[in-house]
């Protein structure tokens, strides 16, 4: 019982289930109201864009590559989208919308994978690069100004709403179905990495680039792959936060691409590749949004917000860390 | 046929070299530059402008040098010299005041000065620790150490800038010596100290060995811990001393300076020929890359071209290099010709 219990300690996924529990607990203490509808209705819709990132986070992490490029990705695509849609196609309905942020966002990807996947690249420089290539194009050629009126079908979308509902004090609470979006994205993930041959293999190249290739699986194919899908989530996203906030802000987005890492690290995925679970990411991203919706709850002022992030981070990985070393040593 | 063959192995040897290739490159920016708007970015004024500009993210980047030297990284450069602004401006307002002149300005301004590089020293000590003690990787311990830096600065200050310092606070950032900007030497002496650390002292020696192959240098009995703890300390301190010269430039100190600053200070590393994965880099390399960014940002400024263009103009720098980094033999036009022979 007792070693089972340390067994799971040791992992990332049970020390994050246990914070954000202890959370919770300490905020329901501090204010009763906590516990409500609203509050999840919150954190579900805070959740919505962080997770369709972190998934493509995660990915790429398991791959054995990183990616900080996927929020101007994001930025990007909603931009673009937005002004094409606008000027050409003001009367397309919301997947089509979707759909063409999506196919943009896959090319966008298709650069950063050409460039890991063709050159043979460090995948961190490139999407260093890529990120302020791909900022620095929207903002000098395509604009710099907010687009405060939507193309209808991303307006139609935002307004959308899967659940409705009126607190007490007479305001609303909503949760729109973008999350649905986002429920999609994590279970065809879900699938394609557990399921499918092309997922495994993102594993294996993770793991040993060297023995996947031996064992006969394309790296070059799959790690291109990788971040065409990553690129395409990434405009999923971008689409689905202009519609939220119903304005299209290309300054909205770039900034957050490491606290997203942050968060699929907390959530056990290893930077070394070929290790990372979809349950961890979602529990990582629930603690981090918690962090930032919540943390004035618990009384912390939200001055302190970085540096709870911060702190969060080093114990989330410098425990398993730690152990790790540790078992290496006893074992040596 | 005798002279094209000394012609190809000089071009073989000007295209190997990482640093060479840099140099051409800067040569070539400053031409294009100089060709475009000979009136505007010969002037004199813009010669001390750049001077006064680069040196700033100059000394970041060398310390980003030296930590990826190891094969690590710190992105938490910029928390760690705002932090120790903060401080630094912190005493300086609280103690000497704005209208404060002569030794007694000085004293409080070395005070300054001495606490800053030490908040610098401990806040790279504790990346050191949890690097090189803990296991943590490097990328991950100096994010979350950097959002604590950053975040304590924000504490401190509640995001709002500190200001109202003594007169003397102003030499290090805009103060000339001998006709030269005091920013440019500060950076020169200490990408010079880096340069002989580096490649004339053991501690240099174990870096780059360690960066080349951390097994082997385990192996080789060198002290693992305690050499990444000084990488991190003195990145830690760079970084701080960048944090002086930009409290002295910008006559003020807040949390949200330079933010842009790491992602140049990781580019013009790896511009420079730093291999990110470890155990490659030298100094002049870093320099000239220093120069080039400055010479393209300062020309596209002249040329009249936004700010957010010369980010793209940055990005596609850093990939083409790379890209020509690892395969050199795209720029060698004899390549064709032997291949027939």
């Amino acid at each position: 019982m007792m070693e089972m219990f340390r067994k799971n300690v040791s992992r990332n996924e049970t020390l994050v289930l246990l914070v954000i529990v202890g959370f919770c607990i300490f905020a329901a203490l501090s204010d009763p109201g906590f516990l409500s509808v609203p509050t999840l209705m919150d954190f579900l819709r805070g959740s919505i864009v962080l997770t369709i990132f972190a998934v493509a986070a995660m990915l790429v992490l398991v791959s054995g590559g990183i990616d900080v490029s996927f929020t101007a990705i994001a930025a990007f695509t909603m931009y673009a989208t937005a002004m094409i849609l606008n000027s050409y196609a003001p009367g397309v309905p919301w997947f089509v919308a979707i759909g063409f942020g999506m196919v943009i966002g896959g090319c966008l990807g298709s650069i950063n994978g050409l460039l890991i996947a063709g050159f043979g690249l460090p995948t961190l420089i490139v999407t260093l690069g890529t990120l302020s290539i791909f900022r620095g194009f929207m903002l000098t050629f395509i604009g710099q100004k907010q687009i405060t009126t939507l193309p209808p079908g991303m307006r139609e979308f935002g307004r959308m709403m899967m659940i409705r509902g009126e607190n007490a004090d007479g305001s609303f609470y909503a949760l729109p179905w973008a999350f649905a979006a986002t429920v999609m994205v994590v279970v065809f993930t879900w699938f394609l990495l557990q399921k499918t041959r092309l997922g495994r293999s993102v594993f294996a190249i993770g793991g040993s680039v060297e023995s996947a290739r031996r064992i006969g699986i394309n790296v070059r194919a799959t790690q291109f792959f990788v971040y065409v899908y990553v690129g395409a989530l990434a405009g999923l996203a971008g689409i689905i936060h202009a519609s939220m906030a119903r304005v299209a802000n290309p300054f909205d987005l770039v900034g957050l691409e490491l606290y997203v890492i942050a968060a699929v690290v907390l959530g056990g995925a290893r930077l070394a590749g070929g290790y990372g679970t979809l349950s961890g990411t979602l529990l990582g991203v629930a603690l981090i949004v918690l962090v930032r919706n919540s943390l004035v709850v618990i009384g912390v002022p939200a001055t302190w917000q970085s540096v709870a992030v911060g702190l969060l981070i080093l114990i989330g990985t410098g425990l398993p860390a730690w152990q790790a070393k540790r078992a290496a040593a006893r074992a040596a | 046929m005798e002279q094209q063959t000394r012609l190809q192995s000089w071009t073989s040897a000007l295209i190997t070299s990482p640093e060479a290739r840099l140099a051409l490159i800067a040569v070539l920016v400053f031409g294009v530059m100089a060709a475009l708007s000979p009136d505007l970015f010969l002037s004199a004024q813009n010669i001390t402008s750049m001077a006064f500009q680069f040196p700033e993210f100059a000394i970041l980047a060398l310390a980003m040098t030296l930590t990826m030297l190891t094969g690590g990284i710190d992105l938490s450069v910029v928390g760690i010299s705002n932090l120790s602004a903060i401080i630094a401006a912190t005493i300086l307002t609280g103690f000497a005041g704005a209208g404060l002149t002569g030794g007694e300005a000085l004293m409080w301004y070395g005070v300054a000065v001495c606490t800053a590089i030490m908040v610098g020293a401990t806040a790279g000590l504790l990346n050191g620790v949890l690097i090189a003690v803990l296991g943590l990787p490097a990328i991950l311990a100096t994010l979350g150490s950097g959002l604590i830096f950053t975040g304590l600065a924000v504490v401190l200050t509640n995001g709002s800038a500190v200001m109202g310092f003594p007169a003397a606070v102003a030499f290090l950032g805009n103060g000339l010596i001998l006709g030269i900007p005091a920013p440019l030497i500060l950076f020169a002496v200490l990408a010079a100290g880096l340069s002989f650390v580096l490649t004339r002292t053991g501690f240099g020696l174990k870096v780059q060995l360690y960066g080349a192959n951390p097994l082997a240098a385990r192996f080789a009995a060198i002290n693992i811990t305690s050499m990444l703890l000084r990488v991190y300390v003195s990145s830690g301190v760079l970084a701080a001393v960048a944090g002086l010269v930009v409290m002295s430039r910008a006559n003020s100190a807040k949390a949200d300076y330079g933010s842009s600053y790491l992602l140049l200070a990781v580019l013009i590393a790896v511009l420079g020929g730093v291999n990110p994965y470890g155990g490659y880099g030298r100094v002049i390399g870093v320099v000239l890359a220093v120069l080039t960014m400055q010479f393209l940002s300062s020309g596209l400024n002249m040329l009249g071209v936004s700010n957010f263009s010369r980010e793209l103009i940055w990005g596609v720098l850093l990939i083409m290099v790379m890209i020509i980094n690892i395969r050199p033999d795209l720029l060698n036009p004899f390549k064709a010709q032997r291949a027939k022979t």
